[in-house]
């Protein structure tokens, strides 16, 4: 019953929205004034380590670009929408950027779901967007103007499955996010490669929202494993390791980069041992990540986790495509993305290619004592 | 065979917060005749405040013992005012209107009370750890370790189990319990007879939305703190009740022990593709149990009221 409620609520707000302001978006004069630049992401909610970072991350470039003169003598102002960790909200917020913002191209999400959803809406506008972390295969499938400056989950799986193997981990259960695009490809990448020489034991899975694991858990345990693959998201991660090493289920947990968050090395012993796979480690001596790591570390005080790392990236790489588009126009910008090439970033060198993804390597991260430690570099 | 066990423990923990908030559901019901559709936020307000209460504890003091106490009664006591304050300002001034507007006013609560929650000042959407006064650590555990026993699924169970028979207590055997079950039985003419309806129906709300705040701080302890965390327990705890026999006291434990139990032996045995039916499966028994059984398990067949 409550549940009809707010779908009406929802489908209401959904249904007014693009009614009251239709077609403002690409009528807008964008030749004069600062160049508007529309961000979407999770500030709040269950994933909201994920937005806060990243926009850390797109504000600290905004910041260095807009200080060293801008791009075509102009300054670049970044428009900050609020998803609370909700696909709905999520074109709620791009709706608003592109309709009453106006702006020339967007940056976000990290999560997959959330891009997945919105990117359908910029593409309806023809509004470049580019995904700074999301890894699932199918967000720049949307169309040809949503791209990404991350790896994606084949790749990722495939590093899991890998690692599993030079670990020399017989036995090995996965433990998926049914709910989530980005787990269900991890999985299903590991899968293909872990498959053909190890052990799955146990092939478990929970949906989003779910708190208690205990009955997948126990079942996992039962089965022996040597480790367990979980691609899941950092606050789903603590409560699982937390109930896993209630019930002595002791084993290494991995994943990939949705255990990338603060919360995750604030978890204590229990995520002690386990590994994740991500984009960006801060012990890598290349100079573009040191001066990065110098410039974060003195603006806000504290490491940059590999979402604002991505998101700081992207924001360049877009500044870069406005700068060889010439004009600040969506079209001409979607053409200079489309041929970014060996861009230097602190993520790594970007190239993106014909499918509008970006190639690039991962590195293994190893938790301890709240720390992580570099362990191992996987190319693609 | 340990796991199996292992799984009827997890269940049963489980079950055991759905128990404690369909108590809640079928004594309104019992009463009322009203699904009180805001009793889900009533649990999440419960885990909100047992959280503020427990950060302030813990600023000064470091003892559990001191804490714990002060962290259920203070969450339990917010409930109740806030039981309270719903029925008085939401319910009562609709009690000669029919049935469904009540039930709209209630589904008007739900949905301020989320809302509010997710203000940032008040709470805000973010999920939030429960600071570490208590953690969920193992009590009892057999020597292969395939059994384990925790805290919190020995407390969630004994609390459940202590407060039913409390209220069962309550109502057979207290003053005001005979005042509960007359106007249950009869509302008009236990008002003739000189019992105070209103302030019966503002008890009645006050203990369910106590009971839900225990569940509530549980829940905090053992998961975490979100503000639509009520969501799903709520509905959960009214199938619960239902399936138990809806204004039946041992009933709403029943199904809800039922609930748990159902869900987790889903989640645990069957395939991982069929993970995402346990609710679906609990549901089905619901139907099920309901055609068999129209007044739910331990429900008693009552002439319709006209």
């Amino acid at each position: 019953m409550r549940c009809a409620g707010i779908i009406i609520l929802l489908a209401l707000g959904l249904g007014l929205a693009p009614m009251g302001c239709k077609d403002k978006g690409g009528q807008r004069d964008h030749s004069t004034g600062d160049i508007l630049i529309g961000e979407y992401g999770s500030m709040t909610g269950p994933t909201a380590t994920f937005g806060q970072s990243s926009h850390e991350g797109v504000m600290l470039a905004i910041e260095q670009i807009n200080a060293e003169g801008g791009v075509l003598g102009r300054k670049i102002r970044v428009i900050s929408e609020d998803d609370q960790s909700k696909a709905d909200e999520a074109v709620n917020a791009v709706q608003k950027l592109i309709n009453r913002d106006g702006v020339v191209a967007i940056i976000g999400e990290v999560a997959s779901k959330r891009s997945l959803a919105a990117g359908s809406v910029c593409q309806k506008y023809k509004i470049p967007m580019l995904s700074p972390a999301s890894t699932n295969p199918e967000v720049t499938r949307t169309g040809d103007y949503i791209f990404r400056t991350c790896f994606t989950d084949d790749f990722q799986g495939k590093v899991g499955g890998q690692f599993a193997l030079r670990r020399g981990w017989k036995n090995v259960a996965i433990l998926t996010d049914v709910n989530n695009d980005y787990s269900k490809g991890l999985a299903h990448f590991f899968r293909a490669v872990y498959g053909k020489s190890g052990n799955i034991v146990a092939d478990e899975s929970y949906r989003e929202g779910d708190k208690d694991f205990k009955a997948q858990l126990t079942t996992i345990k039962g089965k022996n494993p040597d480790a367990v693959f979980l691609p899941g998201y950092y606050t789903d991660v603590g409560l699982i390791l937390r109930q896993a090493r209630e019930l002595g289920l002791n084993v290494p947990f991995f994943g990939g980069d949705g255990w990338d968050s603060p919360e995750t090395l604030t978890l204590g012993k229990v995520v002690d041992g386990c590994f994740y796979s991500n984009h960006y480690s801060p012990e890598d001596p290349r100079p573009e990540v040191q001066a990065f790591l110098k410039a974060y570390e003195a603006k806000y005080n504290k490491i940059p986790d590999a979402m604002a790392t991505l998101g700081y990236d992207a924001a360049r790489v877009m500044a870069d495509a406005i700068k060889r588009a010439g004009k600040a126009d969506p079209q001409a910008i979607r053409d200079a993305l489309a041929q970014t090439k060996d861009f230097s970033g602190a993520s790594g060198i970007i190239t993106i290619d014909a499918e509008r993804n970006a190639k690039k390597p991962a590195v293994i991260l190893e938790i301890r004592d709240g720390k992580t430690h570099l362990v191992d570099t996987i190319q693609p | 065979m340990d796991q199996l066990i292992q799984q009827l423990i997890n269940g049963l923990s489980v079950g055991a917060t759905y128990a404690l908030i369909a108590l809640g559901y079928t004594m309104v019901y019992g009463i009322l005749r009203l699904i009180n559709f805001a009793h889900g936020e009533v649990y999440m307000v419960g885990a909100v405040s047992s959280y503020y209460l427990a950060e302030w504890t813990m600023g000064w003091t470091g003892s559990l013992w001191v804490a714990l106490p002060i962290v259920v009664v203070g969450s339990m006591l917010v409930c109740s005012i806030l039981g309270f304050l719903i029925e008085f300002l939401a319910y009562r001034p609709l009690r000669d209107r029919p049935r469904l507007v009540v039930l709209i006013s209630a589904i008007g609560v739900s949905l301020l009370l989320q809302n509010l929650a997710q203000f940032p000042e008040l709470f805000g959407p973010t999920p939030r750890r429960f600071p570490a006064l208590i953690q969920s650590t193992p009590v009892f555990y057999n020597a292969a370790h395939t059994i384990v026993l925790t805290n919190l699924d020995v407390l969630s169970l004994g609390l459940t189990l202590g407060l039913m028979v409390i209220m069962t207590w309550v109502v057979l055997g207290t003053k005001t319990g005979l005042a509960l079950r007359a106007v249950s039985f009869r509302f008009d003419t236990s008002m003739l007879m000189g019992i105070n309806t209103g302030r019966i129906i503002s008890f009645t709300f006050m203990f369910g939305s106590a009971l839900a705040a225990v569940a509530g701080t549980i829940d905090a302890i053992r998961y975490d703190v979100r503000p639509l965390m009520g969501l799903l327990p709520g509905l959960k705890a009214f199938v619960a009740a239902v399936l138990g026999g809806i204004g039946s006291i041992p009933g709403a434990v029943v199904g809800g022990l039922f609930m748990g139990l159902s869900e987790t032996l889903v989640k645990g045995y069957l395939p991982s593709a069929y993970t995402g039916y346990a609710d679906a499966v609990a549901f089905v028994l619901l139907i099920v149990i309901l055609l068999v059984r129209p007044t739910g398990l331990f429900g008693r067949v009552a002439p319709e009221k006209v």
